[in-house]
C-alpha cells in the first residue's frame, strides 16, 4: 500500500498542517513505508497461529472499568485559565468562530 | 410536476440526568460560572485519563432498551476527531460502530393512525464546550463547564414524512425519556437539542433525493417551523428545475428562515478510531434485564390503558399523560372515583389551568390525589355542588387544607333536605309572581330566572336537582 501526494495533502489539511513540495513527495515515501511495514501482519495466517483469540479493539484493558457518580473537586478556575493565551472574565478568548 | 414525498431523519441529543460528567467527577450544574467545573479530564491534559461513569452507563442502557433497541453485550468508545475551540482533546469521545444500541423504534399517532418510526442507533457521548460570541463578531468566548457532560445521541430512520410527524417524534422521545428518569429534557437548557436531515424525492421513488442538516431549533415550535420552512424552500428549487445543494443550514428563529452554516466542500473527516483510553463495554445479560426492569409504564401504553381502563376520549389520555407526573397523578384521582371522566375534567380543567397560572409542576402543589379524589366523591356522593367544588379546589390549593375540613369552616355542605328547600322556594315564589306568570305563560327560561334566586338564598348550596323539581312541583301544584 502506498500514499499518493494527494492522500498526503488530505491528511496534512485535517491535521491543519503546512507541508512543502518536498515534504509532500518525502512524506508520502515514509507513510508508505510505516504502512508496508504494518501490512507484514496481513500474511500471518490468523486461523492458524492465533485460534481462539478473539478479533479485538483494544489491547491490554479487557475488563470494563467504571466509577460512582460521586461529584469530587474541580480545579478552581485560576488553575483551569492559566495556560490561557488569552481570557476574558473566565473564559477562553478565541478567534471569532462562525459554525454552531 | 410530479408530487413529491418529504423524508425526514431526526438526530436528538439527551443529556443524561447524572450529578457528574460522564469520565470525570466534576459536578454537572447548570448555569455555573463559566469555567468553574473543569479539570484535567475536560481539559484533555496530558496523563489525564477518562472512567466511565456508571450512572451514565446505566441511564444510556435504560434508553436504548425503553427506545426498543437491542443492547449488545459489548460496545465502545471511539474518538471523533475535529479541530474547534468548544473541544480541548480536538476529539470527542463518541461510539462509531459499535453503540450501545441499535434498530429500536418508537410509535407515534397521526391523525389518529398509530405509525412505527424505527431508531436507527442510541450511542453514548461526551457534549462539547459553549461558545459564547462577542456582539462585536471579532471574538468569540468559550466555556468549558459542558465538556463530558453525558449524552446519548437518537438517531432515527429516514421514516418522518412531515414536519409535524417530526415534532411529534420528538414530544414521544422526550416523554419516554422523561418517564425513565433518563432526562428532564428540558430544551431551553439544551438538555434535549435536535438536528434534522430534510430531503424530497418523487412519490414511488426508492432512492432518496439531496439533503440539507439543519440545526439549532432549539423548541418543539421551531422543529415544526423549520422543517415547514425548508421543505417548502426545496419545493421551490425543485419546481424551477434547480438541484438542491448538500448543505448544513442553520435555523434563525428571528427570521423565520434557513441560513447556511457550511457546504458539502468542507464536510468533516472525523477519522474515527478506537479510544484506547476507554476499555470496552462489556455487559452482562444480568446486568440488561435490570436496566429493563427500571423501565416504567410507558406514555404510550399508559394512553391506550387510560382509554380502555377508564375509558377516556383518546384526547384526555393524550393531554394527561403529558408528563408521568401527570399520569401518575391522573391514575391516583381515578382509582377512587365513581366516574375517571370527572376526575380527568378536574384535572385537565381547574388544575392544568392552575398550573400554567402559577407556573408551577403537578408534584408542587398542596393538593394530593387522595384529596382531589375525596373532592370529587363529595360531589357524587351529593354533599356539595360542582359550583361550590370548584371554589373549594381553589382554596384547597391556596390553604393545602382537605375538602372536609374547609366544608365545615365554611358551612358549605350543600341543602338536599327537600322540607327546608321547599320553605325558601315557597318565599322565592311568592316574591316572584311576574316571573311564575311568565313561566305559566310558556317562557321556559324563566324557570332558570327561579332556580338562580334559589341559589342566590342558599349562596349557592341549594342541590340543584331537588330544587327544579320542588320549584316545579310548587307552580303546578298552585294551578
Amino acid at each position: 500500500m502506498s500514499l499518493s501526494r494527494k492522500d498526503v495533502l488530505h491528511v496534512a489539511a485535517l491535521a491543519r498542517l503546512h507541508v512543502t513540495d518536498a515534504e509532500q513527495e518525502a512524506l508520502a515515501q515514509e507513510l508508505s513505508r510505516i504502512l508496508a511495514y504494518a501490512a507484514q501482519l496481513n500474511t500471518l495466517d490468523l486461523v492458524a497461529s492465533l485460534a481462539g483469540v478473539e478479533v479485538t479493539s483494544h489491547m491490554s484493558v479487557s475488563s470494563m472499568v467504571t466509577r460512582p457518580d460521586a461529584p469530587g473537586e474541580s480545579l478552581p478556575p485560576e488553575v483551569v485559565m492559566a495556560n490561557a493565551p488569552d481570557a476574558e472574565e473566565q473564559q477562553f478568548r478565541v478567534p471569532a468562530v462562525l459554525e454552531g | 410536476m410530479t408530487a413529491l414525498e418529504t423524508v425526514i431523519g431526526l438526530e436528538v441529543h439527551v443529556e443524561l440526568g447524572t450529578k457528574t460528567k460522564i469520565f470525570c467527577s466534576c459536578a454537572v450544574e447548570f448555569g455555573a460560572p463559566p469555567n468553574s467545573h473543569v479539570c484535567p479530564v475536560c481539559l484533555g491534559s496530558p496523563g489525564a485519563l477518562p472512567v466511565l461513569n456508571e450512572q451514565a452507563l446505566a441511564l444510556g442502557i435504560r434508553a436504548a432498551l425503553a427506545l426498543n433497541c437491542s443492547v449488545p453485550a459489548q460496545s465502545k468508545f471511539d474518538r471523533k476527531n475535529y479541530f474547534y475551540p468548544d473541544s480541548p482533546k480536538a476529539y470527542q469521545i463518541s461510539q462509531y460502530d459499535e453503540p450501545i444500541g441499535q434498530h429500536g423504534f418508537i410509535e407515534i399517532a397521526v391523525g389518529g393512525e398509530k405509525k412505527r418510526i424505527g431508531i436507527t442507533r442510541v450511542h453514548l457521548e461526551e457534549d462539547a464546550g459553549k461558545l459564547n460570541h462577542s456582539p462585536y463578531g471579532d471574538v468569540s468566548f468559550v466555556d468549558l463547564n459542558r465538556v463530558g457532560i453525558p449524552l446519548i445521541e437518537i438517531v432515527s430512520e429516514p421514516d418522518i414524512r412531515s414536519a409535524e410527524e417530526a415534532r411529534l417524534y420528538l414530544e414521544e422521545i422526550r416523554s419516554i425519556m422523561q418517564y425513565c428518569l433518563v432526562s428532564e429534557c428540558r430544551m431551553e437548557e439544551g438538555s434535549l437539542r435536535c438536528d434534522a436531515n430534510i430531503s424530497l424525492r418523487p412519490v414511488g421513488q426508492r432512492e432518496f433525493g439531496t439533503k440539507t442538516e439543519i440545526k439549532n431549533m432549539n423548541s418543539f415550535r421551531n422543529v415544526q417551523r423549520g422543517l415547514e420552512y425548508e421543505q417548502e424552500r426545496q419545493t421551490g428549487i425543485l419546481a424551477r428545475g434547480e438541484n438542491i445543494a448538500q448543505q448544513t443550514l442553520r435555523w434563525d428563529e428571528a427570521t423565520g428562515t434557513t441560513l447556511v452554516m457550511r457546504s458539502k466542500e468542507d464536510a468533516h473527516d472525523y477519522r474515527y478510531f478506537p479510544d484506547p483510553d476507554l476499555p470496552r463495554i462489556v455487559l452482562s445479560a444480568a446486568y440488561i434485564d435490570a436496566r429493563r426492569d427500571e423501565i416504567p409504564e410507558l406514555p404510550a401504553q399508559m394512553r391506550e390503558r387510560f382509554e380502555r381502563e377508564y375509558g377516556l376520549p383518546a384526547y384526555d389520555a393524550g393531554v394527561l399523560t403529558a408528563s408521568r407526573g401527570l399520569a401518575e397523578y391522573f391514575d391516583q384521582t381515578a382509582q377512587r372515583v365513581r366516574d375517571p371522566k370527572s376526575a380527568s375534567n378536574w384535572i385537565m380543567g381547574e388544575l392544568l389551568a392552575y398550573l400554567k397560572a402559577a407556573m408551577l409542576e403537578i408534584d408542587e402543589i398542596h393538593v394530593t390525589p387522595f384529596a382531589l379524589a375525596d373532592l370529587i366523591r363529595l360531589i357524587e356522593d351529593g354533599t356539595i355542588s360542582a359550583k361550590i367544588a370548584k371554589t373549594l379546589l381553589k382554596d384547597m390549593l391556596d390553604s393545602g387544607k382537605d375538602a372536609k375540613t374547609l366544608i365545615a369552616e365554611q358551612g358549605l355542605i350543600q341543602i338536599s333536605d327537600e322540607g327546608e328547600l321547599r320553605a325558601i322556594a315557597l318565599r322565592v315564589l311568592a316574591a316572584n309572581p311576574k316571573t311564575v306568570d311568565d313561566y305559566r305563560a310558556g317562557k321556559e327560561k324563566a324557570l332558570g330566572s327561579l332556580v338562580g334566586q334559589m341559589m342566590k338564598e342558599t349562596r349557592g348550596k341549594a342541590n340543584p336537582q331537588i330544587v327544579n323539581r320542588v320549584i316545579l312541583e310548587l307552580i303546578a301544584g298552585g294551578e
